[in-house]
């Protein structure tokens, strides 16, 4: 099954307050996907700093040993705090390089999500309690998407959790599973995109990170996507001002979307968009299959 | 009249009068999206439901009168046996499906598969359906005010569909029919019934060439004298 939702804010009304929204959301979505969940939130934007969201599951990982080795190693401060066992790592280094690093010298070490916007986060467990666990609700921001998780094409862990990011402040959540993902990954990794799971979805989201770097607008990318992405799928995508919505051409899982003024929601179910202010004056449709909704802040 | 509020009462106990009552009216306040609303009435019973709901709302209806002032998610009104259920807003996928009788009126848009497998429900539709309504139709009547989304009426048997706007695309098996004084008849009707205002000489109807299927509608009364399909 799983549950997914998304909330873009048009305006700079609701932002103080982005965290709590989606937290009264994911909350609504528990029984769609019990076994885990995660969140990426878009806020506190620098041009100059990139931030990394870091899964540490090594218990004697020391992150001011890890980021003084990053800064001999890579030349440049990087600074760090902890949010239990994400470590998010702040720096004017190349994010690239920084994941790349990470992933090369860190054991048990899983880069979740990197760039100027982004932070993501994800555990194992009650959507309730991950979402309380990891401060959503007191987060502010621009836009955020999340995810609770019914595991079925690979197994119930962190890193197995969405929401899946690859590239410089994209990530995407996914309602369904994608039939060619092995293909897929092996074309991506001889295209320079690297994965650290199994997972279908993470497979997608590096499709679109590929898309992106190669120069496609987010649009163009999805576009593209529709072709080469075979599968079940809604998928919810953020980038660093934008964010989109995308069913596959037969579009069985679930989507509902509603627009406001100052919001564009979507989710798989009403009951987490009936939690939105204003929510009585939304425009409310169920997006058409292979259709690309998009939306960014200019 | 009995008014209900889904931001006190539970969703059991709120379904559980209305599944009980024999006649009466009620509203239903604060549904905030629930799912399975109104499932399972059997009398005739008249609801309101101030609001948006989820899934399956009014799904299994029997004589009772629903009315949903709002959208309403995937399943609205499945498998109704009689009895009416009108939203004034836009239904999510599958809206009617497998439904046996009565009617469905759906002010807004339709998604995709609105009145799949229908077997002899009527559904009117104000705005647009989505792709593959009325796939594998049996029985009954798909009225669309709107436009059609791609393969309309895919593998139909003998339902009969109209369409005032424009067909993005007919399925496999299914084609345009003439109108007849009959079909007109029936949409004047029809439409008077579900409170729409369109003008019936805008429509076109379509249903199943009959190429894809074995049966036979003579062989269901093997002792009827019949001589003539019954032109869906």
């Amino acid at each position: 099954m799983c549950g997914i939702v998304g909330l873009f804010l048009k305006t700079s009304r609701h932002e103080p307050e982005l965290g709590r929204l989606t937290a009264l959301m994911l909350e609504q979505m528990r029984e769609r996907g019990p076994d885990s969940a995660g969140f990426a939130v878009y806020g506190d934007d620098k041009d100059d700093r990139t931030k990394l969201t870091v899964l540490s599951e090594g218990i004697n990982t020391d992150w001011g040993e890890v980021c003084s080795q990053l800064e001999t190693a890579l030349n440049g401060a990087v600074t760090h705090r902890m949010v239990l066992d994400h470590a998010i790592l702040e720096t004017a280094l190349d994010g690239t390089d920084v994941r790349d690093w990470i992933i090369k010298n860190v054991p048990k070490s899983t880069v979740l999500g990197s760039g100027h916007a982004i932070e993501l986060y994800k555990a194992v467990g009650d959507p309730r309690l991950v979402a309380e666990r990891y401060g959503l609700a007191d987060r502010a921001g621009t836009h955020a998407i999340a995810h609770t998780r019914m595991a079925t094409e690979s197994a119930v862990t962190t890193a197995g959790s969405h929401p899946f990011s690859t590239g410089k402040d994209s990530c995407l959540v996914h309602n369904g599973s994608l039939s060619n993902h092995n293909l897929l990954r092996e074309i991506l990794e001889s295209k320079g995109e690297s994965f650290q799971t199994e997972n279908d979805t993470e497979v997608a989201a590096g499709y679109l990170a590929w898309r992106l770097r190669e120069g496609d607008t987010l649009v163009e990318a999805l576009e593209r996507g529709l072709d080469e992405l075979d599968g079940f799928y809604t998928f919810c995508i953020g980038t660093r001002d934008g964010f989109a919505v995308v069913r596959d051409p037969i579009a069985c899982k679930p989507a509902v979307m509603a627009e406001t003024d100052d919001w564009v929601a979507m989710s798989s179910e009403y009951r987490a968009i009936a939690q939105l202010p204003d929510v009585g004056d939304a425009e409310v449709w169920e997006p058409e299959p292979a259709r690309i909704f998009a939306w960014s802040r200019t | 009249m009995t008014s209900l509020d889904l931001s006190t009462g539970s969703l059991r106990d709120v379904n559980a009068a209305l599944q009980t009552a024999e006649s009466g009216e009620f509203v239903i306040t604060h549904p905030q999206g629930a799912h399975a609303l109104a499932c399972g009435l059997n009398a005739s019973v008249e609801v309101k439901i101030e609001g948006p709901v989820g899934y399956y709302c009014a799904g299994m209806n029997q004589l009772a009168t629903v009315l949903v002032d709002g959208n309403a998610g995937t399943g609205l009104a499945e498998n109704i046996m009689s009895g009416s259920v009108t939203i004034t807003g836009n239904a999510g996928q599958s809206a009617a499906a497998t439904g046996h009788g009565g009617l469905v009126v759906i002010h807004g848009n339709a998604s995709a598969r609105c009145g799949i497998s229908m077997k002899g429900v009527d559904i009117v539709v104000g705005g647009n359906v989505g792709h593959m309504s009325a796939f594998m139709a049996q029985a009954g009547n798909l009225v669309v005010l709107g436009d059609a989304g791609d393969d309309l009426g895919d593998s139909i048997y003998e339902a009969r569909l109209f369409v005032r706007g424009s067909v993005a695309s007919l399925g496999a098996d299914c084609i345009e029919k003439e109108m007849r004084p009959e079909h007109l008849e029936f949409l004047t009707t029809c439409l008077t019934e579900s409170g729409m205002d369109a003008d019936v000489s805008g429509f076109r109807r379509y249903g199943s060439a009959r190429t894809l299927y074995n049966f036979q509608p003579d062989d269901v009364d093997a002792a009827s004298e019949s001589t003539e399909r019954s032109d869906g």
